[in-house]
């Protein structure tokens, strides 16, 4: 044995005795502990929570907005309470309409569904379901939260400044966001959220580079990748869509840095503002738009393709079947990642596109359709003829399903440039995007939250208050964007501030005071999680040791202790000898992965 | 509590983490580089001039993938304090260049090509910056390696730091390289 060896041996004997000692008796500090943790498992919660707080702030927004588009006429005396002199005589100012806007669709597509959604289920499925004691290196994993921390203090922040938070649009598109002349919203708080951007990419970067490596590295014994259970490979895909994609966007924000600050003229050319003539000359706010949708295209995905996994997961086991077409998903999985790179413009077909471009982006765009409604089609072959079990996640799981199809159908009208010039900007693609990829993601992230609370907390959760909220919340989801194609294809533009000017949308003042009204009952409905959420935290039903599987699932997770602890699995991580989907199979209603194949049964 | 040693494959997990990194900061210039071509195609373009001393520079970050080579061989070698004299010059090197790359900076700077002259200049400005600050990250690391290699009390047996280090290093000299020539015929 060479020196070398020898010492490799030793400490490989050492850290064996250490894990085993460690998770026996591993006293720590409250700090260490729930505060600055490196348990993939207590990260995992602080995104979540965090998360949720971010999921109310953001939602309110949406709540102001309506209630200034469904009751353009009445004022509400307790709004000038709150924001002062952004809401004179109850009414919300024209700055504040747009900051409200602004922020709603960062902190829901940043905040909630990106840093909430994959960094809740990412940091906390991982390990466990593949059979790792902790993610590959622990000490980056905190980093992630604690930049995504800063990144929220920072937006919470820029919202109280005396020029008000960033009213340019979540897409943040030159001149006007590189202006501070151009809105009151476009100073101190533009420069706040951007550095907020900043701080929030870096976060998603330090987390996915692990979530990579702990699922490509770490896994366990007879873990191969065709084992892995779907949630794992939608979590993958979703970090290396972040880990090609944020760096582009790292890039804009720091090209619009600079012209905002420095003079340069990146995105800038022959302005004139408020009657002076701006010296720069031969940017391009095209350059910026290619910019923002490299990520912005995958970023969607980025939102999506976890709630998919979740929903893969959570559909086969309750049903009790296995998924159908296992590679079938993983393939689509692929496709559709390595597609959502390469169909960025068809955000841009009125920006002046060439025509013949937008019809190669239009190709790629449909091509998008293959791969969704394989995963639509497997999701319905899974349930069907299953022994559906209507847990409250399952419901929300089912859910997804159904807003993904009616938000996806409207996908392939808006790919095609033909029918996207006449409804861009308008309300028909503010009520697909909503179904696609907002609520339906939003569905994925309840159905993750109410499977896996168990596992995360060791108690349950309430199921009656989960049924009135998913039916309250998928009737009022459709309540509120199903008009909103009619009035997208009578032309109704997004983001303006009051329509009673125009004729053409006044027959719309009914419809929209109808939304305004269903947009406060959902979201007074989501309390009822929030409640339901923090009250079976300490008073929930317990999971004890013997009812420590309690959906009778097959995955690795559930082999742990209720509530594990830091290092996962008391002595040995189990080995695995199966893919994750035996449901079903012989005269079995399930076989846990770490069953060895039998004589008589063959592998799936 | 690193948990990385349980894992079976060939390949440790922070090799792996690296190796995801690097793509990741490649990916940001890989924006920056088309952005400049996308740029470089419409009106108004002045072409670049590139400052003498930034070919100096690139002699200097050279030089320096050699050292942390060095230092590489001699840390397998076992020869610990020449492998800190290797790391330290290294990351003088690497300060060395970042002190170049500045008074390329100035120069330009004073001839009156400032950030906001044209375009063109403006994604010199960027990009060389960018990239310094990533040389910068580097030459913190590299002094942390150095400083520990003193400390009696914690040996560190493992070729892992100073092989990721090295792997980092050669890439931020690569694109480096990139970078000049990408600008040498594009600008």
């Amino acid at each position: 044995m060479t020196n070398e060896e020898a010492l490799q041996h030793q400490t490989q004997v050492a850290h064996g005795a250490a894990v085993a000692a460690h998770v026996a008796h591993h006293k720590q500090s409250f700090i260490t502990k729930y505060i600055f943790s490196q348990d993939h498992k207590i990260i995992s919660r602080q995104f979540l929570i965090t998360g949720i707080i971010w999921a109310v702030i953001g939602g309110f927004f949406s709540v102001l907005f309506r209630m200034q588009l469904g009751f353009p006429d009445q004022t509400f005396p307790w709004l000038e309470d709150i924001f002062g002199k952004w809401a004179e005589g109850g009414r919300i100012s024209q700055d504040l309409y747009y900051t409200l806007v602004t922020m709603h669709g960062t902190i829901l597509v940043f905040f909630v569904l990106t840093a909430g959604l994959s960094g809740t289920f990412s940091n906390f499925l991982i390990p466990l379901q593949v059979g790792a004691r902790d993610m590959a290196s622990p000490f980056v994993n905190m980093l992630s939260y604690w930049f995504f921390f800063a990144a929220s203090v920072v937006m919470f922040s820029s919202l109280f400044v005396s020029t008000g938070g960033s009213s340019v649009g979540w897409t943040f598109y030159p001149p006007l966001s590189a202006l501070g002349d151009a809105a009151e919203g476009a100073k101190t708080g533009m420069d706040l959220w951007l550095i907020s951007i900043f701080l929030f990419i870096v976060s998603q970067l330090l987390g996915g580079l692990n979530y990579v490596v702990t699922i490509i590295n770490m896994r366990t014994k007879g873990m191969f990748m065709t084992r892995l259970p779907l949630t794992i490979w939608s979590f993958m895909f979703t970090a290396i869509l972040g880990i090609l994609t944020f760096p582009v966007l790292l890039s804009a924000v720091v090209l619009l840095m600079f012209d905002r600050h420095l003079g340069t003229s990146f995105f800038l050319s022959d302005i004139v503002i408020q009657g002076k003539i701006l010296p720069n000359e031969g940017g391009s706010p095209i350059l910026f738009q290619h910019l923002f949708w490299f990520l912005g295209h995958p970023e969607v995905y980025i939102v999506a393709l976890p709630a998919m996994g979740i929903t893969s997961e959570v559909v086969s086991t309750n049903s009790r079947k296995p998924i159908f077409g296992y590679m079938a998903m993983v393939g689509s999985f692929f496709a559709i990642s390595t597609l959502s790179m390469i169909v960025w413009a068809h955000h841009m077909f009125v920006s002046g596109m060439n025509p013949f471009l937008g019809s190669v982006f239009t190709l790629f765009t449909l091509l998008i359709a293959v791969p969704s409604a394989i995963k639509v089609f497997n999701w319905l072959t899974t349930l069907w003829r299953g022994n559906i079990i209507f847990t409250p996640a399952m419901l929300f799981s089912i859910g997804f399903v159904s807003l993904f199809i009616s938000g996806g159908l409207t996908g392939i009208w808006l790919g095609n440039a033909a029918i996207d010039m006449h409804i861009h900007d308008t309300y028909f693609n503010i009520a697909h995007f909503h179904l696609v990829m907002g609520v339906a993601s939003m569905f994925g992230m309840f159905a993750g939250v109410y499977h896996w609370f168990p596992k995360m907390f060791g108690r349950f959760m309430n199921k009656t208050l989960g049924y009135i909220h998913f039916w309250i919340t998928i009737v009022c989801a459709y309540l509120i964007f199903w008009p909103m194609h009619y009035e997208g294809i009578a032309g109704m533009p997004r983001r303006y501030y009051d329509y009673s000017n125009w004729e053409s949308f006044k027959m719309f003042e009914g419809l929209n005071t109808f939304i305004g009204y269903v947009v406060i009952i959902v979201f007074a409905t989501q309390f009822l999680f929030i409640f339901n959420f923090f009250y079976s935290i300490y008073k929930g039903r317990k999971m004890t040791e013997s009812n420590k599987n309690p959906w009778k699932a097959t995955t690795l997770e559930w082999t742990t202790p209720p509530l594990p602890g830091h290092g996962n699995w008391e002595g040995e991580i189990p080995e695995v000898h199966r893919w994750a989907y035996d449901y079903s199979k012989g005269d079995r209603d399930f076989i846990p992965q770490t069953e060895p194949i039998g004589e008589d049964e063959g592998e799936h | 509590m690193d948990f990385a040693m349980d894992q079976r494959t060939k390949i440790h997990p922070k090799r792996y983490m690296m190796w995801m990194a690097i793509v990741s900061i490649i990916m940001m210039f890989v924006g920056l580089s088309s952005a400049f071509i996308v740029k470089r195609s419409q009106a108004n373009w002045v072409s670049l001039e590139i400052p003498l001393v930034f070919f100096y520079s690139t002699g200097v970050i050279l030089a320096s993938s050699l050292t942390v080579a060095m230092a590489k061989r001699a840390f397998g070698l076992r020869q610990i304090s020449r492998y800190a004299v290797w790391l330290g010059a290294t990351a003088v090197l690497g300060i060395l260049f970042v002190v170049l790359q500045t008074i390329g900076f100035i120069e330009l700077w004073n001839s009156g090509v400032t950030v906001s002259r044209n375009v063109s200049f403006s994604f010199l400005y960027v990009i060389v910056g960018l990239h310094a600050l990533h040389v910068l990250g580097g030459v913190v690391a590299l002094i942390v390696m150095f400083i520990k290699s003193f400390s009696a009390r914690n040996i560190v047996y493992s070729p892992l730091g100073i092989n990721l280090m090295a792997t980092y290093w050669h890439f931020v000299d690569i694109l480096w390289i990139y970078l000049l020539i990408f600008m040498m015929i594009e600008g």
